[in-house]
């Protein structure tokens, strides 16, 4: 089922597709197999809409004002659902096990205290410059993935980036030309949008509020627990999503970037701490990293999965056991091509005084520098196309060395 | 200037289909004079009818339709000796470069291209689209398409003029007039190839021409309309004494008749007996559309035929009607439309479907009033309805329709559509299946049967798609400034800057109060 809006682009769109010559522009490609190192390099861009809260999803359980700030939600080493120690200060959140055991085979890595250079606290502009790869929102529409794609050798390597989901997120969109993918499976409305929907209703329509609430509890009680995966439930579908984009980047002559999003990361409420609803989500996208990694086979190999969001959240838990928005948070490397086994962070320590504007963890490391040694370390990019071209004017946000083995 | 943008919502979704997204300035246009934004539309010359290219009239469709089931016919006689043929393959056509195409799991896995169907753009399919993974299952040969047939391409044709008009008008009261009205006076094309064919033909010939004109035309030409002589099986009702009623063995079918002083005139309760309803039977007998042999005129057309028509007067109401033949029915038809009942009737259904479920019962009078002092003429009524002070004053809280919220939606995204399928599709999820409502009574009028669980349930799922789809490219702020500007509540406003990201502030727009009453 599609939306009830037919525009001019999609119908455009459409037209092409019906022509079904996708797949020429890879055929003629030779086997990618790279000249000089025998490497067939694969990028996949994870997107967390919602601004992740780092501190809870890889937990600096040795520093001493951690356990305080989070409160009821922090994670630690003990207890019923312990934290998974990564080395002696950082400990991963236990609903994250296939991540666990690619950290120790030393296929994944964290950076901490990252940060775009976007100060403030929109999702919507947060997300323009995560994606545009500028420094700050500007409404472009182009993204830094995109415009990296445009700078590789032409028909060498990479042809065409692969866009997952009912549109090409903003990170690869551009000149370069992508294709997309989506699963077919009857998209429903995610539990946190349909929350915030009901709780606008409580305030301005209670009657909508009571009829909405018992149509999404008419919909529970049908499709049963709400914690098993299932089609439609969110952890099923993030599952989905990651098999099929690695069923299509598996394939010789198929797409070696893709970029895909998953959404519901707002947790101002009701976050949860081990378990909960931040811990149910965090399955999901660690199921979705296990999916790629078996999905793609041998090309696991040759593969960087980067998981990065808009921004973090603040350092102290609110009123509703959740967390608002704020700045420093963590950026996931995954894949066989990582050189993991380690959290790199330049860590700021969570005392007031070191806080961000005394809320947020304050970034020391810039996601660009990231995201810069990663495509660097991938495709050879150069310092200068990396700095002028696909993050503009970030000369001073130099690639990070040595992400990639 | 003043600006009143509590007015002008009132203005934009209690006469109209809401504001447009866009340059339109629709909300600006109707905060400075919301009621001549609203009267604007019914000033404009011609300004209901509806005539796009390649849309027919009603005994030209018949006539398709005619066409079609012999050939339908033809060929299944045919197959029955012919063995069956493999469909063809499409052929591939170049891809250009810098635009998303979407991909198939199983062409990759196969390396087959050329199969990218996503071509089905049948009524009820609900296909995206993009491509089932189906990895593990073996690289089917989709079949080619099933081609239209004239009937669902006519359909569509006629859906989508209506869509585009709604899309594209200013205020969209005439609009909404023509929805009522065709409500009003429905059909459903479920009822047969001919109802399904006829639908928007019926709405264009039958309604549309009187929407501003004079209740007792329309209720003539309404009556007299093919497909409302289809839908309610007067083509088989035979007068007993007339010629073709001796012949045969079948007599007087009382559907239309009783609809029509049921439904479309006095209303339950407005006066008639179970006698009056049988008379009026007899004297629309012989009212029928032509058949495909053309014996009694254009094939398709409206037709007379006094071989089915009981002989006699017949009285009905009190009143006696000579033996006039067609002009029988014709003067009892029209001495119905002057009927007090129905000026009741009328006034009620038009007050609560503007207004409210229980519309103030002063407003329900005095539009009763101008029924009658005009002698039924519609576009009084509908002036008389935006002067008064009941319309601008009642809170917004009646529920839009599946269909108005659909409509509603494409306006504020300034997308004008280029194809009905999905609107098609999500008014049959949603329970409004255009022009195909489950009774001659037409689909309800009321909040209550449109806030259903299931069906919010299903507009919410709905709307997250939209905002999938449309969502990155808006900002959802710039939107509510045009949908609703300082009258949006507070809340509403928080909740959609405080969504994670645009495409959930865009579902949330969408689904917000101000967006789902009218």
């Amino acid at each position: 089922m599609i939306d009830c809006v037919e525009s001019r682009l999609l119908t455009s769109r459409r037209s092409l597709l019906l022509g079904g010559a996708v797949f020429a522009a890879w055929a003629y490609l030779p086997k990618f197999a790279h000249a000089a190192d025998g490497r067939d390099p694969r990028l996949i861009v994870v997107i967390l809409r919602g601004a992740l809260d780092g501190l809870s999803t890889v937990a600096p359980v040795g520093d001493p004002d951690y356990a305080g700030l989070h409160g009821s939600i922090a994670l630690a080493a003990d207890g019923a659902h312990p934290a998974i120690m990564l080395d002696s200060f950082f400990a991963l959140h236990p609903s994250m096990p296939e991540f666990a055991r690619m950290y120790r085979d030393q296929h994944a890595a964290v950076i901490h205290a990252v940060a775009t250079p976007y100060r403030d606290r929109s999702h919507f502009d947060g997300q323009d410059v995560l994606e545009s790869g500028y420094a700050g929102p500007g409404r472009v529409q182009s993204g830094w993935l995109n415009r990296a794609l445009e700078a590789l050798p032409r028909g060498e390597r990479v042809s065409s980036g692969l866009a997952v989901g009912p549109t090409t997120p903003l990170v690869l969109r551009g000149n370069a030309p992508t294709v997309g993918w989506a699963p077919v499976a009857l998209p429903q409305a995610d539990d946190d949008t349909a929350m915030r929907l009901v709780d606008l209703y409580r305030h301005r329509d209670p009657v909508l509020a009571s009829v909405l609430s018992q149509g999404l509890q008419l919909e529970k009680a049908a499709s049963g627990d709400d914690m098993k995966p299932k089609p439609g439930n969110q952890v099923a579908q993030m599952r989905q999503v990651a098999r099929g984009a690695a069923k299509l980047m598996a394939a010789d002559d198929g797409p070696r970037i893709a970029a895909l999003a998953f959404d519901g990361w707002d947790t101002h409420a009701n976050e949860g701490g081990p378990v909960g609803r931040l811990a149910f989500l965090l399955g999901g996208l660690d199921g979705a990293l296990a999916e790629f990694e078996s999905g793609l086979g041998d090309r696991w190999r040759d593969t960087v999965v980067v998981v990065a969001t808009e921004f973090g959240r603040t350092a102290r838990i609110n009123g509703t056991d959740g967390t608002d928005h704020g700045t420093g948070t963590i950026a996931l490397l995954a894949g066989g091509a990582v050189k993991g086994g380690r959290v790199i962070s330049d860590w700021p320590g969570l005392k007031l005084a070191n806080l961000h504007e005394a809320r947020d963890l304050k970034p020391t490391t810039d996601l660009r520098s990231v995201i810069k040694g990663v495509l660097q370390g991938q495709f050879g990019l150069s310092d200068r196309v990396l700095a002028e071209t696909v993050f503009p004017d970030s000369a001073a946000a130099r690639p990070m060395k040595g992400l990639v083995a | 200037m003043a600006r009143d943008s509590q007015a002008a919502l009132v203005a934009l979704n209690r006469f109209g289909f809401g504001a447009r997204g866009g340059a339109s300035g629709d909300l600006v246009n109707a905060a400075s004079d919301p009621r001549g934004f609203v009267k604007a539309e019914l000033a404009r010359p011609n300004g209901v009818l509806l005539e796009a290219p390649g849309l027919q009239s009603t005994p030209q469709l018949g006539q398709a339709v005619f066409a079609y089931q012999d050939q339908v016919k033809q060929a299944r006689e045919a197959a029955k000796a012919a063995a069956p043929t493999e469909p063809p393959q499409q052929a591939p056509t170049d891809q250009k470069p810098g635009l998303r195409r979407n991909l198939s799991l199983n062409a990759v896995a196969t390396g087959i291209a050329g199969q990218m169907s996503d071509a089905k753009p049948a009524d009820n399919a609900a296909k995206p689209d993009t491509m089932q993974p189906g990895a593990s299952a073996p690289p089917a040969a989709k079949p080619a398409p099933q081609p239209l047939n004239v009937i669902q391409k006519t359909f569509r044709a006629e859906a989508l003029a209506r869509l585009q008009r709604a899309t594209l008008v200013e205020c969209g009261f005439t609009e909404r007039l023509v929805v009522f009205w065709s409500n009003h006076f429905c059909i459903s094309a479920s009822k047969g190839e001919l109802a399904r064919i006829w639908a928007g033909a019926f709405e264009r010939e039958a309604i549309r021409p009187h929407v501003l004109g004079r209740f007792a035309d329309m209720l003539k030409a309404v009556e007299q309309h093919p497909a409302m002589l289809f839908f309610l099986d007067n083509q088989q009702s035979l007068g007993p004494d007339s010629r073709a009623g001796q012949n045969r063995k079948r007599g007087l079918n009382e559907n239309l008749a009783r609809e029509i002083m049921e439904l479309h005139t006095l209303g339950v309760g407005g006066g008639y007996t179970q006698e009056d309803v049988t008379s009026l039977a007899r004297i629309i007998t012989g009212w029928t559309f032509a058949g495909r042999q053309g014996q009694l005129g254009t094939p398709g057309s409206f037709a007379f035929n006094a071989n089915a028509h009981q002989p006699g007067p017949q009285t009905l109401l009190g009143k006696t009607y000579e033996a006039t033949g067609l002009a029988q029915g014709e003067a009892a038809l029209a001495d119905i439309a002057r009927h007090p009942s129905t000026a009741n009737f009328v006034a009620a259904k038009f007050a609560r479907h503007f207004v409210a479920d229980d519309p103030p019962p002063a407003l329900v009078a005095r539009l009763r009033d101008v029924f009658v002092k005009t002698d039924g003429d519609l576009k009084a009524m509908a002036m008389a309805l935006v002067d008064s002070d009941e319309a601008w004053k009642a809170p917004l809280t009646k529920m839009r329709s599946p269909y108005d919220f659909l409509v509603a939606s494409g306006r504020l995204l300034a997308r004008v559509p280029e194809d009905p399928g999905a609107y098609i599709n999500n008014l049959n999820l949603l329970g409004q299946p255009l022009w195909t409502p489950a009774g001659p009574n037409g689909f309800p009028d009321t909040s209550a049967a449109w806030a259903a669980p299931e069906g919010m349930k299903l507009r919410l799922d709905i709307a997250a798609q939209m905002g999938a789809r449309l969502g990155p490219n808006i900002d959802p702020l710039d939107l509510l400034e045009f949908a609703a500007a300082d009258a949006a509540s507070i809340e509403t406003r928080r909740t959609i800057e405080r969504a994670e990201s645009r495409q959930q502030a865009l579902a949330l727009l969408l689904m917000s109060p101000e967006m789902q009453r009218r």
